[in-house]
This record gives C-alpha cells, structure tokens and sequence, in this order.
C-alpha cells in the first residue's frame, strides 16, 4: 500500500463564537484548508467530521450544507477529546485502503463555559462530592498527585508547564489567550483541585479545523507533492485493562500502548521526534505524557521541564503552538488542529514560533472513556 | 434504625450492597479464570482477561491504604467544597474512589491505611428513600 499524505490543512482562530453556529465554524475550517490545497469540494470524496458537543445531531451532514451538498459520503465521529483525530484517522485508513484518493477531514466543536466531567449520578443521585468527584480538574489532578507519589514531582515543576504553553501561544496568532504567565501567576491563581490552579486548566473555547487527506497517486498527479505532509503513522487504542483504571481513569497505559505502535509503524524512534504537540488538557498531563512518549525515562518529566527542553529552541519542543492549555481546547477540533500545527512545522512555515529545520513530528490526544490517537508526521 | 430505614436503604455505588441485617458492605466481583478482584458490579466477562462468565461476587475488605487524591477547590456549582477526592486500594484487591474525611490535608499522606465506613444521607430521590454512601478515615496504626 502506498503512502497517505495531508495535501491542505487550516484551522481558524480558537475563541468564542457565540453568534456563529458549529457548521458556519467547521465550513470555515473546511474552505480554508481546501484554499490551502488548491482544491474545491466537488473535488472531495468523503467527509469524516468530528464534534462531541451534537453528536447525535449529523453536524457533517449540516457542514456540507454550508459547503455544498456534492453528496459524498459523510461519517460523524465522536471519541472524547480524541475525537477529531479519530475523524482524521477515519480517513486515513479510506485513502490507505484505496477506496479514495482525496478526502476531507473536519473538526469543529462549541464549547460551553466551566468545568468539564460526566456529572455522573448513581441511582438518579448526582455523586459529585459525595464518592469523590469526576470533574476533569480533579481528575487530573489525582494523576498528578499520583506522578509526585512516585516521583517526587512538584507543584512548581507541573506550573512550569503553564508557563511554557503560554510563553508559546503569544507566537500564535490563532490562539485563545496569548499572554505570558509568569510562574508566580499560575500557582498564586484560584485553585481548583491541588496541583491544579485555573491558569493550569486547559481553556474552554469555540474552534474548527481542517485537512484534506489524499492519495500518493493523486498527490502526484495534482503537483501537490512540494508541500505535502506524508503519514507515517495512524494509531488509535482504548485503554487496555490496569488494576485501577475502572476507578480512575489511566491516561498513561493507553498512551504508552499507542505510542509503541506509533513508533513501530512510522519505523522511528523517540529521539527522530523534533516537536510534538502533546495532549496538554491540564498541566499535569503534559509531564505524563513526556514520559508515556519516551522523550525522557520514567520519572524523568520533572528535570525535563526544569531544563527547558521542551521549550521552543530546546531539544524537543512540546506545544509550541500554546497547547490546549493557551490555545484552547475545542474537543472536537483539537486533533486536527495538532495536525495543523505540526505539518505547518514540516512546512516551514510557522513563522516566529518555527522550529527550524523541523522534518518529523508528532501529535497526540487522549480521550477520557478512554483512548488514545497519535500520528506521525514528515515532511514529504 | 427503624426497619421502615432499613427497607429504603439505598447504595450510591455499584460495589456498596445492604445486608439483609440492614448493614451496608463492599462487594465486588473476583474472576475464577484470572484471580483479579475487582470492585464493580456484575458483568458478562472479566475485563483483565476476557473470561466469559467467569466473575463471581466476593466481599471486599473494609481496610486500604490511600493510593491517590485532591483536594477539590472547585467542583461543579452547588457541589460544597472543598473535600478531598481519594483513590483507595482496598486490601486483598480492587481499588475504590471515595471521599476522605476527617482529616487537615497536611496531614495525608501517600500509602496511609484508612477504614472504609458508611453514611446515611437524605439526598434527592424517590420520597422515603435514604441513600448511603461510603466514605474513607484515617487508621492510627
């Protein structure tokens, strides 16, 4: 089977839409990416359209009637926060399988204000505060006290990674907050479940993004091969069975399990990776991940974000773009956006926050329930 | 408590059950194929192993030791805070999530053992109905 190859991709600027509507943000999204190709609709042969939010309301149906009804086939996806890459991975395998040669892949989300969680109730009794708590926060705060169980890890180290991501976002001109956080800022605001502060939480915001999955053939055969962004991985796993994770969940176990597939597939290694864009829902997770990810041993994060490392400039940058936690995090349009940003690296064409040089990256997204997407991108 | 209580006793967690002497316990369920206990209610096969019909329901210990938590700040609105949400590895296996109680958070510590005990609420639901719930404090060892 031959290769697949993102030809055209573009999100809009994360923030709040109140007035617009989820297919208004996602054929925003779509046009853009497709002008980024050189490519119109009636050239699409699927759509694969992620979004949590309506998800039992055919929002990929309702985008093409804001793109043009060319009847191609439409898959909704939704899988947590996993679920635009889902929608992109869907994709993938259609042009890997060789049924198409040029697809369209979306993902768009409306996000509402405060705190995420289930909400969960047993026996029509909300359980929140009485058998612990499901909000997200407090979720991940529990897998943030469980890495300073093990590692020692500090407030200040996972604060540290606010500061960073925000440091980032004021590079990038689609994101939500760019604003620098100093240190003292993100552990003296509000806190909403220890380690966590509000400034370690990422933002809730509106946003849509796009990429147009295509073909070697085709590639080929348009002339799109210079600034094609080749695949060299698709992975997506469910949480295999840890002794804890029917009470928390466990980010960390699905993570490792897709980033070993991940890297067999592409044929890599962890020290290949020149920037990642990692799943930065909460501060905490971002040093979870370096170590799930192998960019540094286990119990390594803490010295790792101490060094700088991970910094634009360092050795192996993580969310330059500002993360979820600056940019925002739109469940549905997350995904595709980390695609975005990581093939506009391999492009050369990040501007002021480039990573020079850069020719393979990665992205990676967790989506509580649970499950984990990475993808591995090259420049072509 | 009056038997009029104790008929209306209901738990707020699949591996909360209430005794026929109106006591609530922990039980959960341990797979004949692989040995995991775990604390959850019955389902077809074992998630560790994939047995089919393989779990059995097994009385849970009421002794721990604390293996994660938070100090909830904020939770959803209306939610009382703070509290502080742990995760709690029963001894002989499975591992619960609860509230610990009666205790200054500076005194917590990772590994502390902790008893699990019940109490009764007056919360929402169907008139006459009381639900309990279990909660997790400090052992002096």
């Amino acid at each position: 089977m031959s290769d697949v190859y993102v030809i055209g991709t573009d999100m809009i600027r994360f923030g709040r839409y109140p007035d617009r509507s989820v297919e208004d943000l996602g054929a925003e999204a779509a046009l853009l990416a497709l002008k980024d190709a050189g490519l119109g609709i009636r050239d699409m042969q699927a759509l694969y359209c992620g979004n949590m939010g309506e998800a039992n309301r055919s929002v990929g149906q309702r985008v093409m009637q804001h793109l043009g009804q060319t009847g191609i086939p439409v898959v909704n996806t939704a899988n947590a926060c996993a679920t635009g890459a889902t929608a992109f991975r869907e994709g993938w395998i259609a042009i890997k399988s060789g049924l198409y040669d040029l697809v369209l892949c979306i993902g768009v989300e409306k996000m509402g204000r405060g705190l995420l969680g289930g909400g969960a109730s047993y026996d029509g009794v909300p359980t929140e505060g009485l058998v612990g708590s499901g909000t997200m926060p407090s979720m991940f705060a529990s897998l943030g006290m469980e890495h300073t169980r093990k590692y020692g890890t500090t407030f200040e180290q996972f604060a540290k990674v606010s500061v960073k991501n925000h440091h980032h976002s004021t590079m990038n001109d689609k994101a939500m907050y760019r604003m620098e956080t100093p240190l003292a800022q993100v552990m003296e605001a509000e806190m909403i479940s220890f380690p966590l502060t509000k400034l370690m939480c990422s933002v809730n915001v509106d946003g849509a993004a796009a990429a147009i999955v295509c073909s070697e053939r085709k590639a080929r055969a348009l002339g799109l091969m210079g600034r094609a962004i080749r695949v060299r991985a698709s992975v997506l796993q469910s949480d295999p069975y840890t002794p804890r994770n029917l009470a928390l969940m466990d980010f960390n176990s699905v993570t490792r399990l897709a980033a070993g597939a991940a890297y067999e597939m592409a044929g890599v290694g962890p020290s290949e990776i020149e920037l990642i864009e990692l799943h930065d829902c909460f501060a905490t997770a971002e040093l979870m991940h370096y170590e799930n990810l192998r960019i540094c041993t286990d119990g390594g994060p803490g010295a790792l974000i101490d060094s700088g490392e991970t910094e634009l400039g360092g050795r192996i940058p993580v969310n330059v773009s500002g993360g979820l936690l600056s940019k925002g995090h739109p469940l549905g349009a997350t995904g595709i956006a980390n695609i975005y940003e990581v093939a506009t690296h391999l492009r050369g064409e990040a501007g002021l926050r480039q990573v020079e040089g850069a020719r393979i990256g990665m992205t990676h997204v967790v989506g509580a329930g649970s499950s984990c997407a990475i993808h591995i991108l090259e420049k072509a | 408590m009056s038997d009029d209580e104790t008929e209306s006793l209901r738990p707020l967690a699949p591996f909360v059950k209430i005794g026929a002497d109106g006591k609530p316990y922990l039980e959960g369920m341990k797979c004949t194929s692989c040995g995991e206990v775990l604390a959850v209610g019955s389902r077809r096969a074992c998630p560790k192993c994939a047995a089919v019909g393989t779990l059995e329901a097994v009385r849970l210990a009421e002794r721990g030791r604390l293996y994660t938590y938070t100090v909830v700040r904020r939770s959803f609105p209306g939610v009382a805070t703070p509290f502080v949400a742990a995760l709690v590895d029963l001894d002989g296996g499975g591992t619960i999530k609860g509230n610990l109680i009666g205790l200054n958070c500076d005194a917590i510590q990772f590994d502390m053992p902790v008893q699990v005990g019940f109490e009764t609420l007056s919360v929402a639901g169907e008139a006459g109905t009381r639900h309990v719930r279990h909660v997790f404090t400090a052992v002096v060892e």
